[in-house]
């Protein structure tokens, strides 16, 4: 068993940049996946289909293509990557932040499907309810709708993060596969199969996401559990 | 406090036009499905805008379509029960008590925790889920909840029409508490003469979008005519009586009213209360003479001033009984064999057991002349 837990530093390097990247990117797609799900679902606009594809391209064009057209537009030179190093001193070229992006890019348009079904269930009269109590539109998401979604809101973060686990094309396009920077447990794994004797390692980054993406999603299922008991829906 | 509504408002082919003004403490929006009163309701809340027109609450405007004003429904405070209670479903029953408290400007909050939980009779639910609670229950917690925003304005959409006959007879003494022991005035949106005889003050009738009728409720009452089809056989005159005496040996209770004793079945009413009594026309007997060798336990002398064809072959005639009006319907053949025209002396015959639960209520006079 001594092979199966006796990482080397660069592995343990690829373990921890995984999950550092996959967290943040579930983290910082929430705030605007709950807005774009909010628009999609409740929004009555010229464009709604044309921001509806939009969302969804990452998930139907190769990654390759959507990390180099991140690589166009959020590289040194790309105009918002340009903007954004300026400005906030923010680069995402060949840095783990890139990788993060990629990921919540690649992640988007699953976690604002889960979070637009659960919108679409609310009933919307007990949000008019708790306006005629005297709650402002603001209160009411706070206090009636966010506490309603919240189990596709776990369920949309958990399928963020687990895609962000796996996601491998889009991020070495955008950020390469440098070791302790960009080099994910997809890269690690992929880089040891390129290398002669490089199977052990292989097998073992390979259990190890096994491991990390079921302790996600079991999480996800045990936490939407308490909270749809807590609700007690009829 | 008053409520003007004026509006028109056009929805698909349906059309809404109503023009009413109530003062009242229980205005009942009277008529059958499809009339559009729950609309209006929703127009007076704040969650649909009318097309046109203008709507008032205590003085203050909430819409004017020609002004461009509109006041959104969270700054109206305009109390709501629904019909189907809505109950936040993640809360318990007590934060949805609470709920709309935080909305309410201190100053403003006249309702109290307690006397409102003691008023509905929910003190032991506090804990539990809406999920957890019988359509009664969470009828009750919806009124509950409404009241605590302390509003200036009470809404109600038909709050009993998805409940059964013993969750309705369980929760109508407590719109009556609501009505006779709170200030705020209370808009009540029904399709059933029993509940509205029971508790209006007020009525306005609508039918296919307009205002047939409107005005206080013993008046409204005895306009068959106003009333629909399917329910014309629960109206009948509405009279202010008061307990003069229970008769435990026969089980019945004796009502004072001008005019005269009345028996029904005993009341747990105790004596000297007001009683609101309901007398269906169609359980009214004319006879020319006093009767004698009869059954019924309930002869009213009068005088007859007034006869309007009714429904098929019937007439309704109304009897004057030393100031308060009886309704009877009667066949045409009976009319003519007995030869009743106005401003003859008849009696009018109602057997005690025609009264049931739903015909004798608790509280609040009406006007029974309009």
């Amino acid at each position: 068993m001594n092979w199966l837990l006796d990482l080397t530093p660069d592995e343990w390097n690829a373990v921890r940049l995984s999950v550092k990247v996959a967290t943040v990117a579930m983290i910082a797609s929430l705030p605007p996946g709950i807005l774009i799900a909010l628009v999609l679902a409740r929004g009555q606009f010229w464009g709604k289909t044309l921001l509806n594809g939009l969302v969804h391209l990452p998930l139907i064009l190769p990654p390759v293509v959507t990390g180099y057209l991140l690589l166009l537009s959020f590289g040194r030179r790309g105009p918002a990557g340009a903007f954004l190093a300026e400005h906030f001193g923010i680069v995402f070229s060949f840095r783990w932040t890139g990788a993060a992006l990629a990921c919540a890019v690649m992640g988007f348009p699953l976690m604002v499907r889960a979070i637009r079904l659960s919108i679409e269930a609310v009933d919307r009269r007990i949000e008019a309810a708790a306006g005629t109590l005297g709650a402002n539109p603001l209160w009411v998401f706070g206090t009636i709708t966010l506490p309603l979604i919240l189990p596709g809101l776990i369920a949309g973060a958990i399928l963020s993060f687990a895609k962000a686990m796996g996601e491998f094309g889009a991020t070495i396009t955008f950020v390469s596969n440098i070791p302790n920077e960009t080099q994910t447990l997809p890269s690690a794994i992929y880089t040891f199969t390129q290398v002669p004797g490089g199977d052990t390692g292989a097998l073992r980054l390979t259990l190890i996401s096994i491991v990390i993406s079921m302790a996600a999603l079991v999480a996800s299922e045990v936490l939407a559990r308490r909270v749809g008991k807590r609700m007690d829906i009829e | 406090m008053t409520v003007v509504v004026d509006i028109s408002h056009r929805l698909g082919d349906f059309g809404i036009d109503a023009r009413f003004e109530s003062a009242g403490r229980l205005t009942a929006l009277f008529g059958p499905s499809g009339s559009g009163k729950t609309t209006l309701i929703n127009m007076i809340a704040g969650l649909i805008r009318p097309d046109k027109g203008r709507i008032e609450a205590d003085g203050r405007v909430l819409v004017d379509t020609d002004a461009g004003l509109f006041v959104p429904k969270h700054k109206r405070r305009i109390g709501m029960v629904f019909q189907d209670a809505r109950l936040f479903p993640h809360m318990s029953v007590a934060s949805n008590l609470r709920y709309g408290r935080w909305f309410t400007p201190t100053a403003e909050r006249y309702a109290e925790m307690n006397a409102v939980v003691d008023l509905l009779g929910i003190g032991p639910l506090l804990d539990r889920r809406p999920a957890k609670l019988s359509g009664g229950e969470k009828q009750r917690v919806a009124i509950g909840r409404a009241l605590l925003a302390s509003p200036r304005l009470l809404l109600m959409d038909e709050p009993l029409a998805s409940l059964d006959e013993a969750r309705k007879t369980e929760i109508l003494p407590y719109i009556e508490r609501l009505r006779d022991e709170t200030k705020i005035p209370i808009v009540y949106v029904s399709h059933s003469i029993s509940e509205v005889a029971r508790l209006a003050s007020d009525v306005v009738v609508l039918a296919q979008g307009k205002v047939a009728a409107s005005g206080p409720t013993g008046a409204i009452m005895q306009r068959l005519d106003l009333l629909p089809t399917e329910e014309r056989g629960e109206g009948g005159a509405v009279l202010n009586t008061a307990v003069l005496r229970h008769d435990e040996v026969f089980g019945m209770t004796v009502l004072g009213s001008a005019a005269g004793e009345i028996r029904v079945p005993l009341l747990a009413t105790p004596v000297g209360a007001p009683v609101r009594l309901r007398i269906r026309a169609r359980d009214v007997m004319i006879a020319t003479e006093q009767p004698t060798g009869l059954s019924a336990l309930n002869i009213l002398p009068g005088t007859i001033v007034a006869i309007e064809p009714g429904e098929g072959p019937t007439v309704e005639i109304s009897v004057d009984c030393n100031g308060a009006t009886v309704l009877a319907r009667i066949t045409e053949q009976s009319r003519q064999t007995l030869e009743l025209r106005l401003g003859r002396r008849v009696y009018a015959v109602v057997k005690t057991v025609s009264f049931d639960r739903a015909n004798t209520s608790a509280g609040l006079p009406v006007e029974a002349d309009g």
